[in-house]
């Protein structure tokens, strides 16, 4: 197994709130391998845009507050000074986010936009940054790349936009790129063109991807592992197909089921019951144990740790504790 | 951008038409017959009536109107009655002498109250943030001639720093050039005018600049909470910049669209504010010159130095339109 680009310790982020310090992200450990393309998943608000902030260091200070470790190249980055973190972002670490309309900024044109992080961090004159951008928008598919870096982001489409965003983000070559949900915003035909394209410059440059989504069908088309998030913990881990044909957690097991089949017509879509708590609202057992059809009395009281199975598959579940991580690949529910 | 700027001042005309007309017509509302103003009460009627005929104001009030208009579009405001010399000869001195103070005031208000409102925002419930925002509160609600007068009490009665009145030193006067004293003092090579210039601004400067300051400050920390919260900020700082940047050209940019208006609207209002400053300090600007002009019933100057005023507030806004289009790439295109 080679060396992770980023590895993941018992990561906690919480933020300050009336109520007192909330953790909206617990104990988390995942790690990336390069040129992987891992998965997050998990409803709104399972705190996956907080895991991938944590990682940028761009969690907002003073009310937010991260510990526990983020190894990268060495360096533990929740102890990491600002000037450290500035080099990092953007240069080894970059990042696309949900929004595509609103992440450029309006006033600037898409060429100073893109060229901005070959000059900080590689002191890049205009000129030659400015032809790097170029060439960058032609990799992403974009027409017309030489009049497109004079023009401003309201003249472009959500999908050209989102192109831009990751021309930006790949143009200083980083080792690790967070997608967070590139794609929700996207009609149906563009959503399938971004993933296209992220998956060839992956292919290309061999920079691993932390994708951030809750759509499983993208998952299935983009990545290898998958982390299954929920209320800010980690519920299942594994890899792509092991997850899809045997989830184990209740929770997987109700994101799968609740992903429509074109095949099947159903009467009625399925979707878990209830809905994700407010972070800090649960204190006790199982985050899951309020909606989950297998509830015991434990799961109340008791919180689950991470299981591992044979397979490099993880749950936390009470319902695998006689598994004892002894090969029970069958799911105890199906 | 050259079509935009011609649309905008063609669209000027009518306003300014209007504007002349009005003028014309509350000028004449004043009560009180100027000839028999100028000769005094013993005045017998027919040299009340010969008086009236020499200047025109026997005939009907069209015929007076348009004369005046052709007049304005010749560059002639019309004949002072009280001095007899021409108002486009003599209003550029007093002109000059409001458009200096008035441009110092400003640009005092502009660089503090930009600047204290973004470090106000970066630096968010700082103790400069809590000054700052104190003392813009108080700014707003000050009364100019309280101001004033505090000030000649205390800067100038009781500590002796700075002059209490005038634009230059009555006993070296400066050799007007330009009117402009700052630039008239520097083409004499007299530094030391220069400098005397400039003591005589302070005070009046700070008084008219105060409350526009304040208001400035206050509206650019709102404009600047907003746009760094936005995506397209956290884009940038996903890129490596540095806050400094960040702060100065991503927000700025961003946050001076709504700034822009206030120091337009601002900039306005202090025209108004400086009949009231002159008046306390002596100051020879256009205020004092419609002022005197008011108790003699000089119509045309008073006409006249209103319609320079009103003027230029056109003006003012249409900066502030061409300045909105600079900033905002999309407005163009609207
Ligand atoms: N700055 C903050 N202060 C306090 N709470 C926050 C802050 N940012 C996020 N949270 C909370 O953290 C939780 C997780 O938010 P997060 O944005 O990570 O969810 P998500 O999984 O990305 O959801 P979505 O799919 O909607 O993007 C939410 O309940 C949110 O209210
Ligand atoms: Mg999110």
């Amino acid at each position: 197994m080679s060396h992770p680009v980023i590895d993941v310790k018992g990561l906690r982020t919480s933020f300050k709130t009336d109520d007192g310090e909330i953790p909206v992200v617990n104990s988390i450990d995942f790690h990336i391998k390069p040129g992987e393309v891992l998965g997050i998943v998990g409803e709104s608000g399972c705190g996956k845009s907080v895991t991938s902030l944590s990682l940028m260091g761009l969690v907002p200070s003073p009310t937010g507050k991260v510990e526990g470790e983020i190894l990268f190249n060495g360096d533990n980055l929740t102890r990491a000074s600002e000037s450290k973190m500035r080099k990092i972002r953007g240069n080894e670490i970059a990042m696309i986010f949900q929004e595509p309309m609103t992440s450029l900024n309006p006033v600037f044109t898409i060429g100073e936009q893109l060229t901005e992080a070959l000059r900080i961090h590689r002191n890049w004159n205009k000129k030659k940054a400015l032809a790097r951008a170029v060439e960058m928008l032609k990799q992403v598919g974009l027409p017309r790349a030489e009049e497109l870096v004079r023009e401003y982001p309201h003249q472009l489409s959500g999908g050209m936009r989102q192109r831009v965003m990751i021309a930006m983000a790949m143009i200083c070559e980083p080792k690790l790129l967070i997608a967070d949900e590139p794609t929700t915003a996207l009609d149906v035909t563009i959503q399938a063109q971004i993933l296209e394209l992220m998956k060839k410059l992956n292919k290309e440059t061999d920079t691993a991807i932390m994708l951030i989504t809750h759509d499983l069908g993208v998952v299935a088309e983009m990545c290898q592992r998958v982390v299954v998030m929920y209320a800010g913990r980690i519920v299942e881990e594994g890899d792509v197909h092991s997850i899809f044909r045997n989830p184990k957690h209740p929770y997987t097991v109700g994101l799968i089921q609740s992903v429509p089949d074109m095949r099947v017509k159903k009467d009625r879509l399925y979707s878990i019951p209830g809905n994700v708590p407010k972070p800090g609202s649960i204190q006790l057992g199982c985050h899951f144990a309020p909606r989950c059809p297998h509830a015991m009395d434990r799961c109340l009281t008791e919180t689950p740790s991470l299981k591992p199975f044979e397979n490099g598959q993880q749950v936390r579940c009470w319902l695998y504790e006689d598994a004892k991580g002894a090969g029970k690949h069958d799911s105890a529910i199906s | 951008m050259l079509s935009y700027t011609l649309r905008r001042i063609s669209s000027l005309i009518p306003v300014l038409l209007g504007m002349a007309f009005i003028v014309f017509f509350m000028i004449r509302a004043i009560p009180g017959d100027p000839a028999q103003l100028i000769l005094g009460q013993q005045a017998t009627k027919s040299s009340i009536e010969a008086l009236n005929k020499e200047l025109g104001l026997d005939r009907p009030w069209h015929t007076q109107f348009l004369e005046y208009l052709g007049g304005i579009f010749q560059g002639d405001l019309g004949m002072s009655l009280k001095t007899k010399t021409p108002i486009s000869e003599e209003i550029w001195p007093y002109l000059a002498a409001t458009i200096e103070l008035s441009v110092v005031a400003m640009i005092i208000a502009i660089i503090i109250g930009v600047n204290a409102g973004i470090i106000s925002a970066w630096f968010q419930n700082s103790w400069f943030d809590y000054t700052a925002m104190v003392l813009a509160l108080i700014g707003v609600s000050m009364p100019i001639f309280w101001l004033g007068l505090m000030e000649q009490y205390i800067v100038s009665l009781q500590w002796d720093l700075l002059p209490t009145t005038g634009r230059d030193n009555i006993r070296d006067p400066v050799e007007a050039i330009t009117h402009l004293y700052l630039i008239d003092t520097l083409l004499n090579g007299r530094v030391d005018q220069f400098i005397e210039v400039i003591r005589h601004l302070i005070l009046p400067g700070i008084a008219l600049g105060t409350i526009p300051m304040a208001i400035i400050a206050r509206m650019t920390r709102s404009s600047m909470l907003e746009v760094m919260r936005s995506d397209y900020i956290r884009t940038a700082r996903a890129k490596g910049m540095k806050m400094f940047w960040v702060v100065y050209k991503h927000s700025l940019k961003n946050a001076m669209i709504p700034v822009v208006t206030v120091i337009g609207l601002q900039t306005g209002l202090l025209l108004g504010g400086a009949i009231l400053t002159e008046t306390i300090f002596g100051w020879p600007g256009i205020g004092t010159y419609i002022y005197e002009a008011i108790s003699y019933r000089d119509y045309p100057v008073i006409q006249s130095g209103i319609l320079v005023i009103a003027t230029i507030f056109v003006l003012i806004n249409l900066v502030v339109d061409l300045l909105y289009a600079a900033i905002d790439p999309r407005i163009k295109y609207k």
